[in-house]
Order: C-alpha cells, then sequence, then structure tokens
C-alpha cells in the first residue's frame, strides 16, 4: 500500500476539521476526492504534505511503510509526495528556473546523487515543459508572480512533471482553467502516470475526470469520507449535487 | 506559529563568519592614540611630500573642534579616540615590483578570503588593489592598463608619482569639514586606490579593491579617490573582510568619485567586515562617506552596495548630480543579523536640469538587529525638469528586529517630479511552505526568497561579484549556501 491514512483527526488553532479519515491509495491508482466547500479537502492535503499549522490530533498516515508524521515537509516532498496547490504562492525575484534547480538538486542530494549539471537540467526542463504545453519563456518569469490562474495551474503540472513524485495530490488543479488548459493539465497527467506511482485528485467537476479517468471517488464532507465509489459516483454527483449524501448522513 | 518563526530565526542566527581568521604577519603599529605627533609619524612613515601633511594637520586641528554626529538612528557606545592604534603595516617591505615579492604570509590571506591575486590577475581579467590593515599590497594588473593611460594605484603611490592630481582631486567632493568621520579620515588615513581613466577611455576590466582589517585594536582609514575623465567609463568594485575579535574596530573610510563629461563610473561594494557575535560582542563600526560628483552633462554615477557586515553601519554612497542631464544611481541591499544595526542610504542632490537619480534599497532584517533607510532627495531650484524615483524595501525576519525609513524630499521647483514608494514584509509561512513542498529545507528557501527579493538591486553587481553577493546574502542569514 503506498499511503495508508487511518481514522485521522486533524484540526487547526484547536478546530477539529477533519473527523476520522480514512483512506487507502496503491500504486498504479487515481483517486478522486471530491466534495462540497469547507469539508477539508485542502485541509487533508496540507496534512499529508505535513503543513506545520495543522494538528493532527489522532490517527496515523503510512506512507510506503513508513509513519509519516516522523517526516518533515522538505522530507515527505523528498520522498516523493508532491502538491499541486489550489492556491500557488508567489515568490518574487526567484525566476522559475532557478526554483526548480533548487528543488531537484535538493531532492537528489537527499537520494546521495550528485546535482544535475547545468546543461542536463536545461534538456530536462526543455522536455517537460513540453508535456504541458509550456511554449513561452514562463519558466524565466518569478514562481508565480503576475502568473494569471491558467498560468499558476499549468506551472504546479510543470514542477510536477520535473520532480516526478511517487505520489501527486492535486488541490483543484482544474479550477480556472479554460478548455485547452484543462485538457493540456489532463493530458500531461495521463502521460505521467505509471505503474509505480498514485494520484490523489480533488475536483468539484466530473469533467476533469472525463479525461482523467478515477479508479475511485470519494466524497470527503464534514472531515469525513462518507462514500466512496468508481468513476459513476462521480456522475451521479454531477446530477444530484450533495443533498442526498448530507441527507444519508443525518 | 510563533514558534515556528522562532525557530526560523534561531537557525538563522547561526550562521558563522567564515572570513574570521588572523593572520601572523609582523607589523609594525604607531604609537596608540591620536595627536599632531601621530600624524607627523604617518606622514613620514608614507614618505609624504609636505602638502599632504599639510592637509592632515588642518583636518585635524579642524575635527578636534567637531562632535561625533548623533542623528542616526544607531545607538552607538562611546569610542575612545585615543585607545586606537591609527597606523598598521605589515613589517616586510612593501614597495614590491612582482607578486613573487609579496609576504607569502599576506598572499596565503588573500588566498583564504578567495581572492588569490595570482588567480585574478590570469583568469578574470580583474585588476585588483588590495589593502591590509593600513598598506596598499599589491596592484596587478597595473602595466596592462597604463598602455590605455590608465593609472590604477595605491592612494599613497598616486601621491608620490602623480600629485597635481590628488592635489587637484583629493577633498574636492568631501571637503575634511564635511563631517566628523570624513575629518579623522582626512588626518589620519593610511592608504587605500586612487585610479585615473583618461578622456574616451572605456576601461577593459573591472577595477577592484580588497580591504583587509588584520591587526588588533588598530583602525582603518582607507581613501579612494576615482576620476573619469570626459566620455571615459570605469566599473570599480570593492571588496571588504576583517578576522573575528572580541573588541570593537573603527573603520572610516572616504571615496571620492569625480565624473566629467559623458563619463561613466559604476561602484559595487560587497561590505562584509565582521559583524560581531551572536550577542554583539564585538564587530566594526564602519563610519563611511561616499560621495561621487558629475560634473559633466551627461555623466552618470552608479552606487551598488551589498551591506551584511559590520556591527554598525553608517553610511551614505551619494552623488551630486551637476551636469545637466546628468544620472545618479543607488542599489542597495543592506542584511542585519543578530544585534547588528545599520543606517544606511543615499543623498541626490539635483543641481543641473534634467537630472535623473533613482533609489532603490532593500532592507532586510533578522535578530535583534536595526536596519534604517536614510535618504536626502533634494532638486534645486535651477535643476528645472528632474526626476527621482525611490523605492524602499524592508523585508523583516522574526519578530525582534527593526526596519525604519527616513526619506527627507526638498524640491525647490515645480517642473521636478520626485516619486517615493515604500513597502515592508515578511516572509510568509505560506512562502515556506510552498517551497519547503518542493524539497527545499527551511534555510535554503530563506536564502532562495531573500536573494529573490534583492535581485533588483543584485543584477546590478558584475557578474564575479554578483555570485559572491548571493552566497554572501544566504551565509548571513543562515549559514549554509543554496
Ligand atoms: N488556516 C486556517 N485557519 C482557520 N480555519 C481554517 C484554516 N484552513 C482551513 N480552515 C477551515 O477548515 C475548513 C476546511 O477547509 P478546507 O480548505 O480544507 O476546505 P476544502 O474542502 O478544501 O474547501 P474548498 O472546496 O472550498 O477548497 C474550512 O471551514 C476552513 O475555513
Ligand atoms: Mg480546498
Amino acid at each position: 500500500m503506498l499511503l495508508q491514512i487511518k481514522n485521522l483527526h486533524a484540526g487547526i488553532n484547536g478546530k477539529e476539521i477533519l473527523r476520522g479519515v480514512d483512506l487507502e491509495v496503491d500504486k498504479g491508482e487515481v483517486h478522486a476526492i471530491m466534495g462540497p466547500n469547507g469539508t477539508g479537502k485542502s485541509t487533508l492535503a496540507s496534512v499529508i504534505a505535513g503543513r506545520e499549522a495543522f494538528e493532527v490530533t489522532s490517527g496515523e498516515i503510512f506512507y510506503q511503510g513508513k509513519n509519516l508524521q516522523k517526516l518533515s515537509v522538505e522530507e515527505r516532498a523528498r520522498e516523493g509526495i508532491f502538491l499541486g496547490f489550489q492556491y500557488p504562492v508567489e515568490i518574487p525575484g526567484v525566476s522559475i528556473t532557478n526554483f526548480m534547480r533548487t528543488a531537484v538538486n535538493e531532492i537528489r542530494k537527499y537520494k546521495g546523487l550528485d546535482a544535475l549539471p547545468g546543461g542536463e537540467f536545461i534538456k530536462l526542463m526543455e522536455e517537460r515543459k513540453k508535456l504541458v504545453e509550456i511554449t513561452s519563456n514562463l519558466t524565466n518569469r518569478s514562481v508565480n508572480e503576475g502568473f494569471s490562474g491558467g498560468e499558476k495551474k499549468k506551472n504546479e503540472i510543470f514542477q510536477m512533471a520535473m520532480l516526478e513524485p511517487t505520489l501527486a495530490i492535486l488541490d483543484e488543479t482544474d479550477s480556472g482553467l479554460d478548455i485547452d488548459a484543462l485538457r493540456i493539465v489532463a493530458n500531461g497527467v495521463n502521460k505521467l502516470r505509471r505503474v509505480d506511482n498514485a494520484f490523489l485528485v480533488i475536483t468539484h467537476y466530473q469533467r476533469l475526470l472525463e479525461y482523467i479517468v478515477p479508479d475511485f471517488v470519494h466524497v470527503l464532507y464534514e472531515g469525513r469520507i462518507v462514500k466512496s465509489g468508481g468513476k459513476e459516483l462521480a456522475i451521479e454527483l454531477e446530477d444530484r449535487g450533495y443533498d442526498w449524501i448530507k441527507q444519508e448522513q443525518v | 506559529m510563533e514558534t515556528d518563526s522562532n525557530k526560523i530565526i534561531d537557525e538563522v542566527t547561526q550562521g558563522e563568519y567564515k572570513y574570521g581568521f588572523v593572520t601572523d604577519i609582523e607589523t609594525e603599529f604607531a604609537p596608540r592614540g591620536l595627536n599632531e605627533d601621530t600624524i607627523r609619524y604617518i606622514s613620514e612613515r608614507k614618505n609624504e611630500p609636505e602638502f599632504m601633511l599639510e592637509f592632515r594637520l588642518k583636518a585635524f586641528r579642524h575635527w578636534l573642534t567637531m562632535k561625533q554626529p548623533v542623528w542616526a538612528h544607531l545607538s552607538i557606545p562611546p569610542i575612545d579616540f585615543q585607545d586606537i592604534i591609527y597606523y598598521a603595516a605589515p613589517k616586510k617591505k612593501t614597495t614590491v615590483g612582482s607578486l613573487d615579492e609579496v609576504d607569502p604570509e599576506l598572499l596565503a590571506t588573500f588566498n583564504k578570503l578567495g581572492i588569490s591575486l595570482e588567480e585574478q590577475k590570469k583568469l578574470s581579467g580583474v585588476a585588483v588593489d588590495a589593502v591590509i590593515d593600513s598598506v596598499s599590497v599589491k596592484t596587478t594588473f597595473s602595466e596592462t592598463l597604463s598602455k590605455y593611460g590608465i593609472i590604477f594605484c595605491s592612494f599613497s603611490d598616486a601621491v608620490q608619482n602623480h600629485p597635481d592630481l590628488i592635489k587637484q582631486y583629493m577633498g574636492s567632493v568631501v571637503p575634511y569639514t564635511d563631517n566628523f568621520f570624513a575629518a579623522l579620515n582626512s588626518a589620519v588615513f593610511s592608504d587605500g586606490s586612487f585610479c585615473y581613466i583618461p578622456k574616451g577611455v572605456r576601461c577593459p576590466v573591472e577595477l577592484s579593491t580588497y580591504f583587509r582589517i588584520n591587526a588588533a585594536n588598530t583602525g582603518q582609514f582607507e581613501r579612494t579617490l576615482i576620476i573619469a575623465d570626459e566620455g571615459a567609463y570605469v566599473s570599480y568594485m570593492e571588496g571588504c573582510t576583517a578576522p573575528q575579535r572580541d573588541e570593537n574596530q573603527l573603520h572610516a573610510a572616504i571615496v571620492e568619485i569625480v565624473v566629467r563629461k559623458d563619463a561613466e563610473v559604476k561602484y559595487s561594494t560587497v561590505q562584509n567586515w565582521y559583524p560581531g557575535d551572536k550577542n554583539g560582542k564585538g564587530g566594526i563600526y564602519n563610519f563611511v562617506t561616499k560621495r561621487g560628483i558629475c560634473k559633466g552633462n551627461h555623466s552618470k554615477i552608479s552606487w551598488t552596495q551589498v551591506e551584511t557586515g559590520s556591527a554598525i553601519t553608517w553610511k551614505y554612497p551619494s552623488c551630486i548630480l551637476l551636469g545637466d542631464h546628468s544620472v545618479g544611481e543607488f542599489y542597495s541591499v543592506a542584511v542585519t543579523n543578530n544585534h547588528q544595526q545599520a543606517d544606511t542610504g543615499s543623498k541626490m542632490l539635483h543641481l543641473g536640469k534634467n537630472t535623473r537619480s533613482t533609489i532603490i534599497s532593500k532592507g532586510i532584517s533578522a535578530g535583534k538587529s536595526n536596519n534604517s533607510y536614510r535618504g536626502l532627495v533634494r532638486i534645486s531650484k535651477n535643476a528645472t525638469h528632474s526626476r527621482n524615483y525611490s523605492q524602499c524595501d524592508s523585508l523583516l525576519l522574526g519578530p525582534s528586529c527593526g526596519a525604519h525609513t527616513f526619506p527627507y524630499i526638498q524640491a525647490e521647483n515645480k517642473s521636478s517630479v520626485v516619486e517615493h514608494e515604500a513597502t515592508t514584509s515578511k516572509i510568509s509561512e505560506d512562502q515556506l511552505f510552498y517551497c519547503q513542498q518542493r524539497g527545499i529545507d527551511m534555510e535554503s528557501a530563506i536564502g532562495l526568497i531573500v536573494n529573490g527579493y534583492a535581485k533588483e538591486v543584485l543584477k546590478q553587481l558584475p557578474m564575479e561579484f554578483a555570485v559572491e553577493a548571493q552566497k554572501l546574502l544566504s551565509i548571513s542569514l543562515e549559514g549554509s549556501v543554496w
């Protein structure tokens, strides 16, 4: 099992947000997480990534057999966990190239590898830019600074392609994308799908799931996964909304 | 979140000063203290012509009538000017013809600093003048430069060999009456660099000076004079380091730049004097007067400084824009950490018509440090259609440091435009998390973010300096290099 979450409770500033999440993700799988606004989807993503602002009050997260809570944010990243942010952050003055080069080499150092020579890094970058159809000189610009909503999301997928994670969590990467960009992003993800990695795709729209076909769909509601199913569950949600699920909970 | 940022600050303050070694070189000292005899001693040691001694004595007598300024946002412990040694020189003969004659210990020092003169000479095409304690040790490249008619030598050599230029220009931009520390420097200055670029010559290499304080209890008072004749251009770099010592050491320098019609001087500094330890013990007191005059029309002076060292920094590189259409620029990054204090900025004095100036200042404070920007933009009545743009940004790392901005604007005509912008920001937890999520640890993330923040200034530096400066920014904040 790649990721195993058991009865996870977590919150912030004493406020409980996740109230007993159970989830298992295996290699080669794509899981979609859906659910109404404010039910804890991004929180779950942050907690898996190890954001210190969130406090895990009980439960466990195992990743490749390791207890994740013992690892720092950067260690988790170096172990292959990637988070595509719902709201990517601007870092003024730091070019994407420089940012990625730092990231790639820190991860290589962790794995006992030498830093990637400049030429090879550029080659890798050009190759991965193609994957997400970034043609402009976006990579020379400062990280997310002045990017449009869609550019920010594309940049997240580009970074994912650069870092080749084992577990990629994509938090609403489809929000704010135009039809073409959506297809590009989805294609990028599909090209990166392998038998030895997995995706956790957080989305509000079944449309994305037409491109990235999930093996499982989960509904997160009030901090718990209250329903799981196959891709047909997403279609049903699109049709019926969340009311019936909320009703079932009462 | 509080404990988190405290942790960052703690980590950040572990950065160690890597230039803190002392070199064991036989040194000759002037007797401790300051009186007319000290000045005669210095002048005699340097075998100076009469006019220099006169200049020094006048400056000294004037200094006696002055008081140390108190207006800066600095808390300066009392300085006992009689408890300082005003002249220290390596004992071995210092008038050397080739590098082979330089004291090997001294060469080793420069190697440790990462500036092998030999290397510099061969590889980088950078001409170097190195000043250790009070004496200029070696100027490389002089011969090559002399083919262009460029004079690049120690100040002492210039006094001996080009007394007319010295007489004409010394004190013409910073008179000894200018301020307390300028008067002191004028009385006791030991050595420094001199540079003259003749009419129409673009200096083909970067000129560079390294200043190093080595001996204990000594002050360093160097003096630099740069003259760019009509249509000339030079890019000049200055680097500074000092050993780690418990007591404070005084450094009071003067830099004067004269730029004639259509000429340009670009002056870059990476100041990394010993900043004192974590608890604020030791460190260099750095009181510097740097000023340039754009004498002719269409002339330009550009100051770029990266200030990471010194316990106290008091420094305002300035431009007198006398020629019409002349341009003054000031780009600054000042980092303070632990107990460091910096009060730095610029003065732009617009006298000519259509003059332009730009001030970009980035203050970065961490620990318990205090970082102030102080700037004066004065547009005189006759300086019609002039412009200034000032941007002063402060970045705070942690809750215990301070950032202050003191802009003074005096515009005396209506056709000119003065713009001033100021921001204060912090490194956000969001930014750190974003970096860490990509596998970058917190220290490197801070280095990355800080360098990004300072980029506008760093990109003004000559290439070989920029790399050094980037490393320095990270080191002075955290002890690791990205
Ligand atoms: N830093 C925070 N401080 C206080 N409350 C927070 C914080 N972060 C999240 N919350 C709260 O936790 C709850 C879950 O937020 P979360 O962002 O995980 O929701 P979400 O399911 O991702 O919603 P959306 O679909 O709108 O993105 C919300 O009520 C939110 O206001
Ligand atoms: Mg969310």
